[in-house]
């Protein structure tokens, strides 16, 4: 016997060949159904608003709102993260994945004050959305400019 | 007159080996669930353990266990001569708080999930070559604590890749002694840190994998025996995909173990309990060997168990920086004594294994 002698590239090949991946299709499927259903039921929430006499921007409004409560309570319950198993993008791209990634922390950081502990720690998961959120949107500000 | 005895590289044999007197494990409520689940001493109520953190819910446990297995074999603190242990939190706070309650030399460790094997090989040292007559070895792990120190926050909805591991919420304690005790411990070897390149931070099988192949087959140069010289080969916290790579890994250098090879990651949680790959932890090869190995080495089931302790030492840091995984395998000898030491095993377990012996030897007659 001698040891381990394997180069890198041909441990990876063999990693690869026991490591077990979700299926692209199944991921994709499942994505697409439950990220479809958020938006269905903000679609019928914002026909609702408006069937009270909203107007069509406020009602769209008053759904981002409702829809960030419901993700918040569905963190706060520890149940987002499990749908999250099943939905993969599907829960993470809709406007709940954003209340998701700011509750989240929030709740976990409580633990070390609310100053210094959730203050700081409440954009740890979406911090670098926000930053180029800000970016692109500058970025897109200035096409537009040019554009004229 | 010699006490310990170098043999090739990295193995260390005690000429008078030291002896395992008590051990004791507390887990949480997914723990117990597993196939393993009736072993474990304690169980806590759930991931805050009556705490206001994970961190101290981690402490208090760690804390509990400390005092189970003094309590067992009815010693007192201070017939302690050390204490040696290490857990994955940041600057090992889980032992380090736990120590202050204890009024006894203290070695923290950093070993990552190998500190269990760690801690043993070191204190066998201790207690062999004569620098202590009675040291305790423990470790901690506890999945929230640790999930959002590795990873994001436990709520935070990510999709985890099936190759996942599920961090063991745990913590086992042994004591090592110079008087009789129920399984004696007669040699160990030292690993060294093996990086196959392996980047990903959710996939701690395969980096540890080569690590604990390097150990075992050191293992088995350095003592000149075969892999069917031990009952049971097991590795800490590999999973299932580490578990298949190390076999792979072995095979292909003509050291076949398969028969008797098994992981404690993947021996903990049954297939359903959505673990992932197994489970991992400082505290997966710990409550394992703690409350289900030894009680089995103890009454016979197993006579020579060759266990090692699979550490991935990275941290988060290094991860985002680009660097690969180090990783380490320690290996220790766990061996019958054929003296049954009140210290180890539940009672419930102990009075079943003992009535399997006697039916066993009955039958035999």
């Amino acid at each position: 016997m001698s040891q381990i002698d394997k180069t890198q590239e041909e441990y990876n090949k063999l990693v690869k060949k026991y490591q077990p991946s979700d299926s692209k299709v199944k991921n994709f499927f499942s994505a697409y159904l439950v990220g479809g259903l958020i938006c269905l039921i903000g679609q019928i929430i914002i026909e609702l608003l408006v069937g009270t006499g909203l107007e069509l921007t406020d009602a769209a409004s008053y759904t981002g709102l409702i829809l960030i409560l419901v993700g918040a309570v569905l963190t706060g319950f520890g149940v987002y993260d499990e749908l999250a198993q099943f939905a993969g993008g599907g829960t993470i791209i809709p406007i709940t994945g954003f209340a998701n990634a700011i509750v989240a922390p929030a709740m976990e950081y409580r633990q070390e004050g609310y100053i210094l502990g959730l203050g700081k720690q409440i954009y740890s998961v979406a911090g670098p959305v926000i930053t180029y959120g800000i970016l692109s949107a500058f970025l897109i500000g200035v096409i537009k400019l040019l554009l004229g | 007159m010699k006490k310990m005895k170098k043999l090739g590289q990295q193995t260390v044999k005690f000429i008078d080996p030291p002896q395992v007197i008590s051990s004791a494990s507390i887990v949480g409520k997914k723990e117990e669930a597993g196939p393993l689940g009736e072993y474990f001493d304690e169980v806590i109520s759930d991931g805050y353990n009556n705490q206001k953190t994970w961190e101290q819910a981690q402490i208090k446990m760690t804390e509990d266990v400390l005092n189970l297995v003094l309590e067992k074999v009815k010693l007192s603190k201070d017939q302690i001569d050390c204490l040696l242990a290490g857990d994955l939190l940041d600057q090992t706070i889980a032992s380090n708080f736990v120590a202050r309650k204890f009024p006894v030399s203290y070695l923290g460790l950093f070993g990552a999930c190998s500190t269990m094997a760690q801690s043993l090989a070191v204190g066998g040292m201790m207690v062999s070559g004569g620098a202590a007559n009675q040291v305790v070895s423990f470790t901690s792990s506890h999945y929230q604590a640790t999930e959002r120190q590795f990873r994001t926050p436990n709520e935070y909805g990510d999709k985890y890749p099936p190759y996942k591991q599920w961090t063991v919420t745990g913590t086992g304690a042994m004591i090592l002694s110079n008087q009789q005790g129920g399984v004696q411990i007669p040699s160990a070897t030292l690993g060294k840190i093996i990086d196959l390149g392996v980047k990903d931070p959710n996939d701690m099988g395969s980096a540890m994998a080569p690590a604990a192949a390097d150990t075992i087959i050191q293992h088995l140069e350095d003592t000149g025996r075969d892999p069917s010289y031990y009952d049971l080969i097991v590795t800490g916290d590999l999973g299932e995909v580490g578990k298949s790579l190390l076999l792979e890994l072995l095979l292909e250098k003509g050291c076949s173990i398969q028969d008797n090879y098994d992981d404690c990651g993947v021996m903990i949680y049954n297939s359903n309990q959505k673990a992932g790959a197994g489970g991992s932890g400082c505290g997966c090869s710990a409550v394992v060997t703690a409350s289900y190995l030894l009680p089995q080495i103890m009454y016979g089931n197993f006579n020579k168990v060759l266990v090692l302790g699979t550490g991935a030492l990275l941290s988060p840091l290094t991860f985002l920086q680009g660097e690969t995984i180090p990783c380490i395998a320690h290996a220790v000898v766990l061996e019958k004594t054929g003296q049954l030491t009140p210290g180890i095993g539940r009672p419930s377990i102990r009075s079943k294994l003992a009535n399997k012996v006697e039916n066993l030897s009955g039958n035999e007659g």
